[in-house]
């Protein structure tokens, strides 16, 4: 009897062992192939776009690359002039909101009191959740306008200066690639901000405060011994922006002014990668559709390797914290 | 340089610092008050009932009816899609790929995917999904909301999977340990203490990943296209709040500018109150853990 209820548990038990085995294998099998998932949307957006795109990736070639006409008559296309106003856009972009982001990051981690720094990084931060279709018709309705106002003015004096006063000369029409990389730095701003301050944050206190003790000014430990100690990832920041900056639509597409053309003023209109895909992609059939299809993967490229670069930075100063 | 020189030099570039800093913050919420406040006020004055009863066929004499519905149901679709996968996805990352080599890859492009320019994404499902269902419904269906949904879940599934990663990797390991000691299997171990300890922060993750993919309109241009009737049928096209203000900014006609400030006014409150209410749910997360 007693060995019979034994032998009954011992087989029960075997049973559950082996279930819950198989159970296990199912479970992580089905979360393995989740994870994978995620793997499949970027390499599915890269194959897809360069599927889409072959006719003139592949039929074209290098004309479409180094060619700046778009003719949707005669199906001529060249993505130069897309890809000029998206590397412009985000550049302007970059140049003007790195120093102002350093800026706030130093106000929010040195200067500001301890209970100020709470509030204003979230109002800061809430910029980011701005949907970007807002910052487009914020960009249009009023900033266009504005832009109208003082672009005169921009060509009065800063159009004078030998060399850079080609950029400020142009008719004042508001649209254009200043506007537009404006309004794009007003959005990145938000990112390259949180990143800096974030990292700021890690600098061991104790290299801060020997610094002080050395009588530093608040300037000079930031300049001196936090900007070095975090130098990669600030700059996977800024990059991490220049991500963002390149791919943005939104934002851009209403204050561009959707013109081919490549200038050298910025305060012409001209066009972005996005934002010809957005304004043409549903009248577009045929080369038209499939020019636009090769531009998205264009921007997919270029942006995962910007992107890739900025992880791999900030991940140099995770790694050295021993995260 | 006299040291006394030297010593004002530095005082002197200490306070341009300073000051910098506190105009660079200034300018920030300068711009942040500016498009919060034009939104409010432009929305406000354009905020009538009819904006929630009337749809976009009526034109200047219409509402946002069917796009709101819309959004709701294609938000909702997304959902779906991204926060089972994500949570799953995210849950391999942090219990079982935690160090592993094939682990750190996906995570690495998790935040790729998280900052992807989000027109490809929408260029992407045109190509996988759109174009395949006209090929084989002969073009009875092809824009639909079920292919926006499935954008929009592409925009929301990295959050998802990067939050519940985080936050599972914050319960502490004593309590898987404690599980597996009496013999509790791997599985039930994650689906029954684990993701139940860490679900306020899933949560989290999932009302951020909402707040991110309720606003974007470019991954909907070409895969939900656009709708001026109403309807809730995931096959059909769909109009949605973010399109319709992209079509009504691009009208001329100033009385579709002002429906379209209100619609700005509606999805604004709803992604900042997300983002509030998201940041009460974190806190309180961080105040249980202690």
């Amino acid at each position: 009897m007693q060995v019979t209820l034994t032998r009954q548990l011992v087989r029960d038990s075997e049973r559950r062992a082996h279930l819950d085995a198989r159970y296990d294998r199912i479970f992580r099998g089905v979360l393995k192939f989740c994870a994978l998932l995620v793997l499949a949307a970027l390499l599915g957006a890269a194959l897809s776009t360069l599927w889409g795109g072959r006719e003139v990736l592949f039929g074209q070639g290098l004309h479409f690359l180094t060619s700046d006409a778009w003719n949707p008559v005669k199906d001529d296309y060249g993505a130069l002039s897309p890809i000029f106003g998206t590397l412009v856009t985000s550049l302007i972009a970059i140049v003007l909101a790195v120093p102002v982001s350093f800026g706030v990051a130093m106000f929010l981690t040195e200067i500001a009191p301890t209970w100020m720094r709470g509030p204003v990084s979230s109002a800061i931060e809430l910029l980011a959740g701005i949907p970007s279709i807002i910052y487009g018709m914020w960009g249009l309705f009023v900033f266009v306008p504005f832009m109208s106002g003082i672009e005169p003015a921009l060509s009065a004096t800063l159009g004078r200066i030998p060399l850079i006063g080609k950029l400020f000369q142009g008719p004042p029409l508001g649209l254009g690639l200043l506007t537009a990389g404006i309004v794009l730095a007003v959005m990145i701003l938000p990112f390259i901000t949180s990143v800096m301050r974030e990292v700021f944050q890690t600098v061991p206190t104790r290299l801060k405060e020997s610094a002080y003790a050395l009588s530093s000014t608040r300037w000079e430990v930031l300049w001196d011994i936090v900007l070095p100690y975090t130098r990669s990832a600030v700059i996977g920041g800024i990059i991490l922006g220049l991500g963002r900056a390149l791919g943005e639509t939104m934002a851009v597409t209403f204050v561009l002014g959707n013109s081919y053309n490549i200038t050298s003023s910025l305060l012409m209109p001209g066009t972005s990668i996005s934002s010809s895909i957005a304004n043409e992609f549903n009248e577009a059939v045929g080369v038209h559709r499939s020019a636009l299809i090769a531009l998205g993967f264009l921007l997919f490229v270029v942006t995962f390797i910007v992107l890739l670069i900025a992880r791999l930075m900030l991940h140099q100063l995770a790694r050295r914290e021993g995260k | 340089m006299s040291a006394q020189g030297l010593y004002t030099r530095r005082r002197i570039t200490n306070a341009i610092a300073m000051t910098f800093g506190t105009a660079a913050t200034v300018l920030g919420l300068f711009f942040l008050v500016w498009i919060l406040w034009l939104t409010l006020i432009n929305g406000i004055s354009a905020l009538h009932g009819s904006l929630f009863t009337k749809i976009t066929a009526y034109g200047p004499q219409g509402g946002l009816a069917n796009a709101i519905v819309g959004s709701l149901m294609m938000d909702l679709i997304a959902l779906l899609i991204c926060t089972p996968i994500g949570v799953m996805a995210g849950t391999w990352l942090a219990e079982y790929a935690r160090l592993t080599r094939l682990g750190t890859v996906i995570r690495f492009l998790n935040d790729i995917l998280l900052s992807a320019p989000s027109i490809v994404l929408g260029l992407f499902v045109y190509m996988i999904i759109v174009l395949p269902m006209s090929n084989m419904t002969h073009g009875a269906v092809s824009f639909s909301g079920f292919a926006g949904g499935v954008a929009l879940a592409l925009i929301g599934l990295p959050v998802i999977v990067r939050t519940t990663d985080e936050m599972l990797q914050l319960v502490p390991s004593t309590l898987r340990e404690a599980a597996l000691a009496l013999g509790v299997p791997q599985w039930k171990l994650t689906m029954q203490i684990l993701l139940r300890a860490a679900s306020s922060g899933i949560v989290t993750g999932v009302l951020l990943a909402l707040a991110r993919l309720a606003g974007e309109t470019a991954p909907l241009l070409f895969t939900a296209f656009g709708n001026n009737f109403m309807t809730a049928h995931p096959l059909d096209k769909m109009a949605s709040v973010p399109v319709a203000i992209y079509q009504y900014t691009n009208d001329p006609d100033p009385t579709l500018h002002a429906i379209a400030w209100a619609g700005a006014l509606v999805i604004t409150l709803f992604v900042l109150a997300l983002s509030l209410l998201t940041r009460l749910f974190f806190s309180r997360k961080k105040v249980s853990y202690g």
